[in-house]
Formats: structure tokens, C-alpha cells, sequence
């Protein structure tokens, strides 16, 4: 035990001693928590239309104040041809095409049905999706009416139809913010954690100031707690700092119980610093490292589940991300902070984590070796 | 000229002899283009559903057999009970509820109005709002059904331009290649002039009789030639793994890249000229180079929803008009015409950096 | 007889088809210098970094302190102290804090540490400097300060893998007044070097050429055996034999 309080000691005031990475430790996450949040925001919104009304008829007209008068769509453009209105497509002016045929008034009433046409820039799949998805139903509600006000006249039978209203729980005014900042704050602490512990032995390898340690007759256990403890204490310290942030710009507060949060993250750092050690063990050069640990950060990020639902990708990757550390705490966080998910919810994910824990380390611990 | 082969020759083998690095710098955007193709989207599939039938008659059953039926939703389990949604939720084991209240039937039938009350796990606002979207149209289609002779109806057909399928390929493809680009180009270049300097084995070059300009030109043709691989791979996986063709000119494409590329190498250079270690080189090309680039190109994040200062910045990330291009010729199919204007912002940074890194390299020197 | 701590026999070290050590045997009393020459490239730093136990040999035994070098490395680690050839104390740590830091790694205690510390900064002279970075030390006083705090734990052997690498004359000799203080203080020291000059100093010398010991003696009856006036002409005519290139 006294060995490690020298090791501490020693780790400590060479950590502080290096003031711009200190700064960049703690100033790095905080500036991304303050950007990031703003920039991640996939709300399909301020949707461009560029309109075609070949009828200018009483019906168009209402549908196109139905169309402008709702919050997705920006009516951009009014053009005589659908040739025009396709070329503000082509110049990214406008995302989404509305043509209504002529005589479209003359013919609904005629013929009982009636074509519109919607053109989507679709090579943003999601984008277009519920683009098209939002015009279909303003389309459809201003069908309702109609149906209901030609109807009424003269007959006895109204249609039926089912009401249906949403309740969006845990996040009721569907902020991109609320669901992206703790999972970007569990990238931070990722990314502090693994990519400091992983520099730091290497950087004593390249030095050679590791031989020196090695001769001496130190544990090696001692020495890799040595390591880790000084970047669990930042990783929290990171951590804290992430939720001051959340709280002060983004109002966010854990419904969930602190207690828990800090003990997952407590686990979680564990692991992180266990890959980071292990990545450490396997390379030569700080940019060796540097490199290596920016091809798995970046795979674990993709494959976290930030960006995109885990439950959309295809069954294979669902099963490959049992492994990625990353998706555990972006889902755990999320829980946590937004839904309040208790200790018995999490605990599956406790578990897990727990294990990637002692098998990291313990593969860091047989990987570093004193003696070659 | 030959001398200048002779040094190009000598980065060759530089470059080549790290292994891991290389590794790397090829496997990367290969293991990027498959992840976006094959694993990210946003389709909802299989979501694990919870139904809360409270009404218990044939309206309600046939709703939930045909929500059953689709492909988007699994039912994991029918209640009577709303207090299991939260417990649910809380565990993320079901992303929505759908509640069908009681007298739902006779309520439709006889009154021709039926509440029916979705509860769905919003803390993914966008994932949420298709699950209500794709639950609703299914309710709408039972009651159609039941009006079948309804008439004026408006059908929007819809047509998906570029993409019908609605791939997340074509978003992407031009987003990896960006971001690629700025990898091999901005950070190695840097970090390896750096890392001469740092060595000392610099001002070697620098006092032997070839031009100090030639010196820099010979530490970037393999970074050039690299760069070119990997356009030429992400594009052959994105035709024939993806199977996203190239609609426009390829020439032009490659042309395109060149000049994007010669642009990366220009900040590549301008940063190694201004910073003295490899940890600051690296530091400065991850932070200030390749960050704006995942931020600001514009295919991970929507550009038009951030907030005026942050779109204003985007305009000086040159991934971001590179971007453009690309989705131009490759996806769109459009020509030169339709891109002229991005290409000259691409040479105008492009010379701008030059520039300066020249002026800076002659000071140094004299 | 007296006490043998380091015993070496046919110690081997292959890297792939390359056998850098070359089953060498040899012993160093308790107490004694022994010098260990040999060219770039001979094996010495391998030989040492085995019986240091930084390196297991390929095939061989050796009892370092009376120590098995394949089981007992960690004894071996409690009784040796090391200086490598790269200058490997902390720079971004003060001279205190470096003496500091081993001295609680070796086990030392508070009182202990704090004596040590005392003791080191004002014999080697380092009272005007003890709060610098290590980094800013000039090269010759990092490496006193570096063999002192390989001695801090009072260890029985110390290794020393050319410790006089790159400074001056003055300092070398300096450095030298500190190996025989130690040897005095019972300590026995096993140094590598290619200075001759230094060889005069050790009691007994080893001279390795392409992994083999080729001759182990003292300095006088090395120069008596192959008839040489000096140390150099000896390490001279068994260096020419060397067939490895460098």
C-alpha cells in the first residue's frame, strides 16, 4: 500500500506539472458539451418546399396555408413547372417538391380520387422519410376535412375515424439537446479515460523511464493501480464537470439517483482505463497509440448508439456491440439521466461492464510484462 | 528532377515501412464505409412494442394483429396495466405503448370518434416520432377500411429523387471521403514534416543543395498518392458493395479530389510549418482540423438546424464544400457548371494557405 | 574463499537466429568492480539486462545475489540497483521528488527517505538545484544523481550500463570517486564501458567479442597475458577477431 501512495504521488505532479494538458483535459470536454449539443440536433424541421400549383383552384389554396401553416415546412419557392421547381432541388434550394396537377378541384370532385405529386431529395434517407412522412399527413388532414364538409352536405353518415394522440414521455418537447448530451458526455469521459492511459505508459516506454521502474523490485499490479488511479480520479472529475454543464446550459437535470450514476461511472472508468492499458501494452510509439486508440474510439463511437438507434441496426452488429464498452454507458447514462431508471434496471448493464472491467485488466496485467 | 525522384523515393519507404500506421490509414476508411452502409440507419424495425388493450373487442384485435403483421413492430406483451409501460421504458426494453381504451369499438362504431393514445420513450425524439408516425398510419388504414366507400380522396404519390431506397450510403459516402482525406492528409503531412524538424534531421535537407521548396513538394506526393488510393477504394466499395453508382463524370470526380486534397496538404503543411513538436502537430490536427470536419461537412450533423454563429463557421471548413461537390457529381449526376463556384473556394483556401506557409518557410530561412 | 554474488553459466540469448550472449560463464566476488568491455554490439548490455532480470535468457543458469535468474526475479530486483544506458529518471520530476519517488518504490521509510535525501543533495552538490526539473540538469549531474538513487536502497550488487556515456573527463572522474565510495561501502558493482581508462579501474574485467567472453581477469594480468602495455592494446588485438559487424 505505501508503494502506491509514492506511485500516486509521483503520477499527481507529473499530471499538474504539464499545465496545457491539464487545461486541455478539462477545457476540451467542457467547449464540446458547449458546441456539440447545438450541432447534433437531427429534428426534421425547416423543411424546404418548392411548390408546383398548376390549379390555383379554392382547394389548393387552403392545402397550401395548411402546408405553410405548419411547423415543418418553409414554402421556398411558387413555380410554373416542375422542371423549375426540380433544379432548386438539384441546387440544394429546396428539399421537397409539391406538384398539384391541373384542374386537380375539377377532377377530385369527378372522379373520387385525385394524384398529387411529392419529389423527395432523398439521398438524406432519413430526412426525406419523415419529410414525406410530415406532408402525407397534412395532406391527409386537409383530405379529412374535405371528405367530412363534401360529405355532410346532403348525407347522414359521417366516416369513422380513430383520434389518436402521443404522449412523448421523458422528453415531451422532443429535444434533440435532452437526448444528446449524455451521450456525449459519455464520449468524453470515454475518450479522456482511454486515450490519457493509453499515452501515459507508452510515454514512459518511449522515454525509457519504465526499464528503471521494471528493475526495481515494484508489483506490477502496484504499478498498472499506480497508473489508473490518477485518471479514474479525472475521468470523475470530467464527469462532474459534464454534468455542471448539462445543468447550467442545458437545464438537465438526472431524474435518476447521482449515487448511481457515479457508481456505474465509478465501473465504468475501470474498463476504459483497462483498454486504455491494454492498447498501451501493445504498442511502441505515442503515435502508434495515438493512432490505434482513434481507430477503436472511432468504431465504438459509431457503433455506440449515439447517432443511430442500436435497435435499427441489423442482428449481426446488434451482437457485435455486446462488446463495444461505449454503448453500455451512452444507453446506462441515458436511462440514468432521463428516465430514472433505478439500480434493479441497470443492473444487467452493471454486470456486463463489470466484466469488461476485470477481463481488460486483467489482459493489460499479463500483456505488460517487466521481464522480456 | 531526378534528385526530387530520389527523395520522393526515400518518403516512399518512410511511409511504407510503419505498418500499423498504414494499416490504419487503409482499413480505416474501409471500416468506416462498411459501418455506415451496413450498420447505421434509422429504420425502425422490430421495435419491441407494448399494447395495452383495454377494450378487448373485435376492433381492438384487429388493430393489433395488423400492427402485429408489419414489419416494424414486435408486441412484446398485452396488458390491461399502464403502470408496466413505465417499468418498461425504465428498463428500455420497449420503446412505445400503444393504449386502446375501453368501448374503442362501440365508441368508433357508434360515434364514429375512438381515442386511441400512444406513450412512446421520446428520449430519441427522431426515433420516437417515426414509431408514431408508422403506428398511426396503421390505425388510419383499419378505419379506412371501414369507410371504404369514402370518396375524394387525395393520393400523394411520392417519388424518393437520388436515393429510392433510401439508402444512408449516398449521405455518407461523400462525408467518409472528406473526412478520410483530412486523416491522411492534414495530420500525417504534419506530424511527419514535424517530426523531421523535431529530429533534427531537418536542417540536413535544408543545407544540402536542394531547394528547401522541392523538400517540402517530395514529403507530399506520397501523402498525395495515398490519398488517391483511398479515394479510389471508398469509391469502388461504394459502386459495387453498395451499390451506389457514380452518375457524373468520374473524371471530374477524381479531378475534384485532387483539388481538395492539394487544399488538405496545404493546411497540412501550413501546420507543420507553425508548430515545433509532433504532440502539438497532432494536437492541432485533431482539434482543429478533423473535429470541424465530422462537425461541419455536413453529413453527420444537419447544418441547417444549428444556430446562426455555428452555420456561419461552416462556411470556412473546406469539407464542407467538398461535400457539396461530391454529392453533386457523384449522386446528382450534375456537371462542372453546377459546382464551379464550391471548386473556386476550395482553390482560393488552397492558395491562401500556400501562401502564407511560403512566406513563413522564406523568413525562417533567411 | 570469499562470498560470490553473481554466478553465471553458460548464459544464453537468442533474438531469432541471432545469439547475442553466447553461453557466457563467469563469477564476481562480493565487494569487488567488475567490469564488463566489450564493442558496440558484443552482447554486454543483454548479458546485463538478464542478470537484472529485465530479460529471460534463451537457456543457461545464473544466480544473481543468490538468486535464481528464471524464478527469483523479484528477490533479485529487492538486492541489485540499476542505471541503463538511456538517462531514465523522471525529467519532469524535481531532483527531490525523484529521490523521493524511488526511494518509496524501494521500500524506504519516511525517516529513511528524508536522511537519504539530505545526504545525496549535499554530497553530490545539489543544494542549489533540489526544487529544479530534473530535465534542466546538465547531463553529468543527472548521472550522479542517477547512480545515487540506483544505490539509495543500499543494494548488494549495482548494475551500471555505461554510466559515463557523453561526459567530460572531470565528471567521469567524479563519477568514478562515487563508484569506488560505494564499492567501499560494500556494494559490488558491475559495470559496462568501452573507455579504457576506466577499465584500469575495475578490479576484474571481462572482455565480450560477438557474445563470448574472451578473456576475464584483473587489468594486470590481462596486460601480462597478451603482453600489452596498455588496457587498449589489449581490448585492441581481442576486437580484432570480432566477426560480427556493427
Amino acid at each position: 500500500m505505501r508503494t502506491i501512495k509514492f506511485l500516486l504521488y509521483k503520477e499527481f505532479k507529473q499530471i499538474f506539472r504539464n499545465r496545457s494538458i491539464v487545461a486541455l483535459i478539462l477545457f476540451m470536454p467542457v467547449m464540446q458539451l458547449l458546441i456539440l449539443p447545438w450541432a447534433a440536433d437531427y429534428a426534421v424541421k425547416n423543411i424546404n418546399v418548392a411548390l408546383v400549383d398548376q390549379d390555383h383552384s379554392t382547394y389548393t389554396q387552403e392545402l397550401i396555408s395548411k402546408i405553410s401553416g405548419s411547423n415543418y415546412f418553409n414554402i421556398v419557392s411558387t413555380d410554373a413547372s416542375y422542371d423549375k421547381a426540380y433544379r432548386s432541388i438539384e441546387s440544394d434550394a429546396a428539399d421537397l417538391v409539391l406538384l398539384i396537377p391541373p384542374n386537380f378541384k375539377r377532377d377530385l370532385v369527378k372522379n373520387k380520387t385525385q394524384k398529387l405529386f411529392l419529389a423527395v431529395n432523398a439521398i438524406n434517407g432519413t430526412k426525406a422519410n419523415l419529410g414525406a412522412a410530415y406532408m402525407q399527413e397534412v395532406i391527409k388532414e386537409y383530405n379529412g376535412k374535405l371528405q367530412t364538409e363534401i360529405h355532410s352536405v346532403g348525407r347522414n353518415s359521417t366516416p369513422h375515424r380513430a383520434e389518436v394522440t402521443f404522449s412523448n414521455w421523458y422528453n415531451p418537447h422532443l429535444s434533440y439537446k435532452v437526448f444528446m448530451v449524455p451521450g456525449i458526455l459519455a464520449i468524453l469521459v470515454t475518450m479522456v479515460g482511454g486515450f490519457l492511459s493509453a499515452l501515459n505508459i507508452v510515454k514512459e516506454k518511449e522515454v525509457g523511464t519504465i526499464e528503471q521502474v521494471n528493475v526495481t523490485p515494484i508489483k506490477k499490479h502496484h504499478f498498472i493501480l499506480g497508473k489508473m488511479i490518477p485518471f479514474w480520479v479525472l475521468g470523475n472529475v470530467v464527469f462532474t464537470l459534464g454534468l455542471i454543464v448539462s445543468w447550467v446550459i442545458y437545464g438537465i437535470v438526472p431524474v435518476g439517483s447521482l449515487l448511481l450514476l457515479y457508481g456505474f461511472i465509478a465501473v465504468y472508468l475501470l474498463a476504459v482505463l483497462g483498454f486504455g492499458l491494454l492498447v498501451s501494452t501493445y504498442s511502441e510509439t505515442q503515435q502508434q497509440a495515438m493512432f490505434v486508440m482513434y481507430f477503436f474510439m472511432m468504431v465504438f463511437i459509431l457503433m455506440g448508439g449515439l447517432f443511430t438507434p442500436i435497435e435499427s441496426m441489423p442482428e449481426w452488429a446488434q451482437e457485435t456491440i455486446k462488446i463495444n464498452p461505449l454503448s453500455y454507458l451512452i444507453r446506462v447514462l441515458r436511462m440514468i439521466v432521463l428516465k430514472g431508471s433505478t439500480f434493479s434496471d441497470i443492473v444487467p448493464h452493471l454486470l456486463t461492464i463489470a466484466l469488461f472491467a476485470i477481463g481488460l485488466n486483467g489482459w493489460a496485467m499479463l500483456n505488460y510484462k517487466k521481464t522480456n | 528532377m531526378k534528385r526530387l525522384l530520389v527523395f520522393i523515393k526515400k518518403e516512399f519507404t518512410h511511409v511504407l515501412r510503419d505498418k500499423k500506421t498504414l494499416l490504419i490509414l487503409f482499413g480505416m476508411p474501409i471500416v468506416q464505409v462498411l459501418i455506415f452502409g451496413f450498420v447505421l440507419s434509422n429504420e425502425v424495425k422490430n421495435t419491441d412494442l407494448l399494447v395495452i388493450d383495454q377494450a378487448q373487442d373485435r376492433a381492438s384485435k384487429e388493430i393489433i394483429s395488423k400492427v402485429q403483421a408489419s414489419e416494424y413492430f414486435d408486441i412484446a406483451s398485452v396488458t390491461f396495466d399502464v403502470q408496466d409501460v413505465e417499468a418498461s421504458f425504465k428498463k428500455g426494453k420497449s420503446k412505445a405503448a400503444l393504449i386502446l381504451p375501453k368501448d374503442f369499438e362501440k365508441n368508433l362504431m357508434t360515434k364514429h370518434v375512438a381515442q386511441v393514445q400512444i406513450l412512446a420513450d421520446a428520449s430519441d425524439p427522431n426515433h420516437a416520432t417515426t414509431i408514431e408516425n408508422y403506428l398511426t398510419a396503421i390505425i388510419r388504414d383499419y378505419t379506412n377500411s371501414l369507410n371504404a366507400s369514402m370518396p375524394y380522396t387525395i393520393i400523394p404519390e411520392v417519388r424518393m429523387l437520388y436515393n429510392p431506397q433510401l439508402k444512408g450510403a449516398p449521405n455518407f459516402v461523400p462525408g467518409v471521403m472528406a473526412l478520410i482525406l483530412m486523416l491522411v492528409c492534414v495530420m500525417m503531412t504534419a506530424i511527419s514534416i514535424v517530426r523531421e524538424k523535431e529530429m533534427g534531421t531537418m536542417e540536413v535537407l535544408l543545407v544540402s543543395p536542394f531547394k528547401p521548396i522541392m523538400v517540402i513538394v517530395s514529403k507530399v506526393v506520397p501523402y498525395f498518392i495515398l490519398s488517391m488510393l483511398n479515394i479510389v477504394s471508398i469509391l469502388l466499395l461504394s459502386v459495387y458493395v453498395l451499390g451506389v453508382p457514380i452518375k457524373g463524370n468520374v473524371l471530374l470526380l477524381f479531378g475534384e479530389s485532387a483539388l481538395f486534397i492539394s487544399t488538405c496538404l496545404s493546411l497540412g503543411i501550413f501546420i507543420s510549418i507553425k508548430t515545433q513538436t509532433q504532440q502539438v502537430a497532432m494536437l492541432i490536427s485533431l482539434m482543429g482540423m478533423l473535429l470541424p470536419t465530422v462537425l461541419f461537412s455536413g453529413f453527420m450533423f444537419p447544418i441547417e438546424n444549428m444556430p446562426f454563429p455555428l452555420r456561419m463557421i461552416s462556411n470556412i471548413v473546406p469539407a464542407k464544400w467538398f461535400y457539396i461537390i461530391v454529392k453533386d457529381i457523384m449522386i446528382k449526376g450534375l456537371g462542372f457548371a453546377a459546382v464551379w463556384k464550391e471548386s473556386l473556394i476550395l482553390m482560393g483556401i488552397t492558395v491562401f494557405f500556400l501562401g502564407i506557409s511560403i512566406k513563413n518557410f522564406k523568413i525562417r530561412l533567411a | 574463499m570469499e562470498e560470490v554474488v553473481i554466478q553465471a553459466d553458460k548464459l544464453t540469448k537468442k533474438f531469432g537466429d541471432f545469439t547475442a550472449t553466447d553461453a557466457i560463464t563467469f563469477q564476481v566476488r562480493k565487494g569487488e568492480i567488475f567490469g564488463f568491455l566489450g564493442a558496440n554490439g558484443a552482447g554486454k548490455t543483454t548479458a546485463m539486462r538478464m542478470l537484472c532480470g529485465l530479460s529471460v535468457p534463451t537457456s543457461g543458469e545464473a544466480k544473481v545475489a543468490g538468486f535464481d535468474i528464471y524464478k527469483e526475479t523479484e528477490s533479485i530486483k529487492k538486492n541489485i540497483g540499476y542505471m541503463s544506458q538511456k538517462f531514465s529518471l523522471y525529467e519532469d520530476l524535481t531532483v527531490v521528488e525523484n529521490i523521493r519517488f524511488f526511494g518509496g518504490i524501494y521500500g524506504l521509510n519516511n525517516e529513511q527517505i528524508k536522511n537519504k535525501t539530505e545526504e545525496l543533495i549535499e554530497r553530490l552538490g545539489l543544494t542549489s538545484v533540489r526544487k529544479e526539473l530534473v530535465v534542466d540538469l546538465p547531463l553529468g549531474w543527472k548521472q550522479k544523481l542517477s547512480f545515487s538513487i540506483a544505490i539509495i536502497h543500499q543494494p548488494k550488487i549495482v548494475f551500471l550500463d555505461e554510466p559515463t556515456g557523453g561526459v567530460d573527463p572531470l565528471t567521469r572522474r567524479q563519477f568514478w570517486e562515487l563508484i569506488y565510495e560505494a564499492a567501499h561501502n560494500g556494494i559490488t558493482v558491475f559495470v559496462t564501458t568501452h573507455y579504457m581508462d576506466e577499465a584500469e579501474y575495475c578490479d576484474r574485467l571481462s572482455i565480450m567479442v560477438d557474445g563470448k567472453i574472451k578473456a576475464l581477469d584483473t587489468p594486470k594480468n590481462l596486460k601480462m597475458q597478451f603482453e600489452a602495455e596498455s588496457m587498449d592494446e589489449v581490448f585492441y588485438k581481442l576486437a580484432r577477431q570480432a566477426t560480427r559487424a556493427e
